[in-house]
């Protein structure tokens, strides 16, 4: 290591890495359902899916968690996300390509995707 | 993509528990669920909460497992990290509430604490300088050696009011300067790694959890005082401490951040490890130097001080393992956020080892200023078994008590030293009711006593003599006028020993003097010991209505001292009788008194 620049491009490789180890009570939180139903229905490469985008846009201070069974297993993989300060929003029967949408323009353009919404898929 | 993190620790407490084995069926479990890619196993530092181990968090959930065995992993697998549900049953329980789970920071273990110097404790992986690299590891050293000058650096750590770690509360800067001003060719840093005193375990843990941060935090203090050399003398019984300095060292030398022209400048320097044997004088700064030499540990005369004439003859700064953990985060947050926490003479925070009558058993670091009260009741979670809070020890062997009375003293160095303590490395011992103030200064007395090096008489004479005294007196054959001899000895030996050692050894029986007076008395007067602990002063007696004769106590005492017939009152042979307090745990009908 001969200059600061190197170690700096050392640190911000790490800092997405090492950065999830603590307790993040104002990041936006995307939990997807990974109950048997949800892993059935296909709730990996979403899971997936998600946690490559957060880590690709760390300045959007996103975790990504897992959580059990909601209840509605007919509208497997189930995703909710949840902004400090706004209402949940429950995404129903996600793929990868979805989540990849969900998280461009709800995530990074604030703007709820309403047609995967369970509202919508309630109608 | 690793969407998981599951922590492990690897501390000395942790290990011995076999944390080791969990990872590795951790590591076989997730292969064998293939997610092996979506997972990664992390062996960190200490946790601090020693007392719940081995312990596991997993992020970013934030979970934390507590006493963990092989037989969990693969519920914890398939459960937590392949279905989200989090395994209940093994959450530490001050976690769970209303069936929510809680912060960890939410907590009374963490809520009240502050982490500085163990900021990357339990949360990096130590055997891996990339992990220091990001969590801001190495830029204070970056930003030292190019950008600014060695006077402004100690400048920094002056106007931070960092005070020693280790013991005497020197402060950390002034240190600096007299070795920087000190002129001569050849300069040395040394990190004193040698914590001897009993139940004290905060510079291994840092070690073990950071090592990187010492060895940057030196690197700094090279270019401050213009060495270019450094050496951390550490004990041998530190073997985990040990490894991960080697693995910390080899790799910053591969990086390129210890050796020559750190940074393309023209800045050189190296550390190396010594290991010491084990000897508590060498926890002195100049017996310390003095092994480093490759001599027998003995303390020489101060002045000179080290900065002046040190390792080798030459100008030398020698710092206490947290010491140098705090320096980084000065240099990188500034000296204003440092003097920002604490108490007007004692800023930033201490890491204190929670030990002795306490639930929970562990690593804290608090701002200075908090009080007695807040460590114990809400950090420590109180006494445990109903028992009531009686004294803490700090500063070990050298240090004294803190009655009930004082319990809510803020800790800084100064109050501890108006109240006949002393800050000490940090170890602290809770004792309760069933503790004897004059049997825990005999404790202590011994341990100096064969701690001692023996080059001075006062010392080597002087806390013999004194243990002596105590013997007789927890024999039941004191005199009041012991406890004048046991005043005007203690403070011969004080003002009259070559080193620190003996200058603090009689702390422990001077402090007890001075707030548990009333028990010496009550052993040399009334020949009792209050506590029940004294063997010489306690009887044991069979209350001859309350037993039944169901004849437990006399088959579990090992000497045959306990006769009768069945459904017969029981007897104790008091000449055979060996006060062990075997019969009183087995008897159903505390038929047996301790008196």
């Amino acid at each position: 290591m001969k200059s600061l620049a190197e170690l700096a491009a050392i640190r911000d490789k790490m800092k997405g890495k090492v950065g999830i180890r603590a307790d993040h009570d104002d990041d936006t939180r995307i939990v997807v359902g990974m109950a048997t139903c949800g892993i059935a229905a296909g709730a990996r490469p979403v899971l997936n899916a998600f946690v490559e985008l957060a880590a690709k846009h760390t300045e959007k201070h996103v975790s990504v968690t897992q959580t059990g069974c909601i209840g509605i297993c007919q509208y497997e993989p189930v995703v909710e996300v949840m902004e400090p300060g706004k209402d949940k929003v429950t995404y129903v029967k996600m793929t990868a390509e979805k989540a990849a949408e969900v998280f461009e323009k709800h995530i990074c353009g604030g703007k709820v995707v309403t047609e995967y919404t369970i509202g919508t898929a309630h109608k | 993509m690793v969407r998981s993190h599951v922590l492990i620790c690897g501390g000395t407490g942790c290990t011995s528990s076999k944390s080791p084995a969990i990872k590795a069926a951790m590591e076989a479990e997730i292969a064998k669920q293939g997610i092996a890619d979506e997972v990664s196993v992390v062996m960190t530092g200490c946790f601090g909460l020693c007392a719940l181990g081995p312990i596991m968090i997993i992020y970013p959930e934030g979970t934390f497992y507590s006493k963990v065995t092989e037989d969990d992993v693969a519920e914890i697998v398939s459960e937590h990290l392949v279905k989200g549900r989090v395994v209940t049953r093994l959450v530490y329980d001050e976690t769970l509430k209303d069936g929510e789970i809680l912060s960890l920071n939410e907590t009374g273990f963490y809520k009240k604490q502050h982490r500085v110097a163990l900021r990357n404790c339990g949360v990096i992986n130590p055997e891996i300088i990339d992990e220091y690299i990001g969590t801001d590891g190495y830029q204070a050293l970056g930003k030292v050696i190019t950008e600014m000058k060695p006077q402004d650096v100690i400048d920094i750590i002056k106007e931070s009011g960092l005070r020693g770690r280790g013991g005497g509360g020197f402060p950390t800067g002034t240190k600096w300067q007299f070795a920087a001003n000190s002129v001569s060719d050849k300069k040395y840093v040394v990190c004193n790694a040698d914590e001897g005193d009993p139940g004290a375990f905060m510079d291994r843990s840092i070690l073990e959890g950071d090592p990187h941060a010492v060895l940057e935090a030196m690197a700094i203090a090279g270019y401050a005082i213009g060495a270019d050399e450094g050496y951390i003398y550490v004990r041998a019984e530190y073997p985990i401490a040990v490894k991960r300095l080697q693995i910390a060292i080899s790799q910053a030398r591969e990086y390129g951040l210890l050796g020559k022209n750190i940074f393309g400048t023209d800045f050189n320097f190296d550390i190396q490890l010594r290991l010491g044997a084990g000897a508590f004088v060498c926890g002195e700064e100049t017996a310390l130097l003095t092994s480093i030499e490759g001599n027998r540990g003995e303390p020489r005369p101060r002045p000179p001080f080290p900065a002046v004439k040190g390792l080798f003859g030459q100008p030398t700064i020698i710092n206490n393992v947290e010491t140098y953990a705090n320096i980084a985060q000065i240099i990188l947050k500034g000296p204003q956020w440092f003097s920002s926490m604490g108490t007007e003479k004692s800023k930033g925070t201490k890491v204190f080892a929670l030990g002795g009558k306490i639930t929970n058993t562990g690593l804290v670091e608090i701002p200075m200023g908090t009080t007695l009260r807040e460590i114990i009741e809400d950090i420590g979670g109180g006494v445990p078994n109903g028992k009531k809070f009686k004294a803490a020890q700090t500063g070990g062997p050298s240090g004294g008590c803190i009655p009930a009375s004082l319990i809510d003293t803020p800790i800084d160095y100064d109050n501890l030293l108006a109240i006949g303590s002393m800050m000490g490395s940090g170890g602290l011992i809770v004792m309760d009711e069933d503790t004897c103030m004059v049997d825990l200064a005999k404790f202590f007395l011994e341990f100096t006593v064969d701690e001692s090096c023996g080059k001075c008489a006062p010392c080597r004479i002087g806390t013999t003599r004194l243990l002596e005294i105590l013997e007789k007196i927890t024999n039941g054959q004191g005199e009041m006028e012991d406890l004048d001899k046991l005043e005007e000895l203690a403070n011969y030996i004080k003002s009259a020993s070559l080193c620190g050692l003996g200058q603090t050894a009689p702390n422990p029986v001077l402090s007890t003097l001075r707030y548990f007076r009333d028990e010496y008395v009550a052993h040399i007067k009334e020949k009792r010991c209050p506590a029940g602990v004294c063997k010489k002063l306690i009887s044991y007696e069979i209350i001859a209505d309350k037993c039944k004769g169901c004849t437990a106590c006399a088959r579990v005492c090992p000497v045959g001292a306990i006769s009768g017939k069945v459904k017969e009152p029981h007897v104790i042979d008091k000449s055979k009788c060996i006060k062990c307090g075997a019969c009183i745990e087995k008897c159903k009908f505390d038929a047996i008194t301790k008196k």
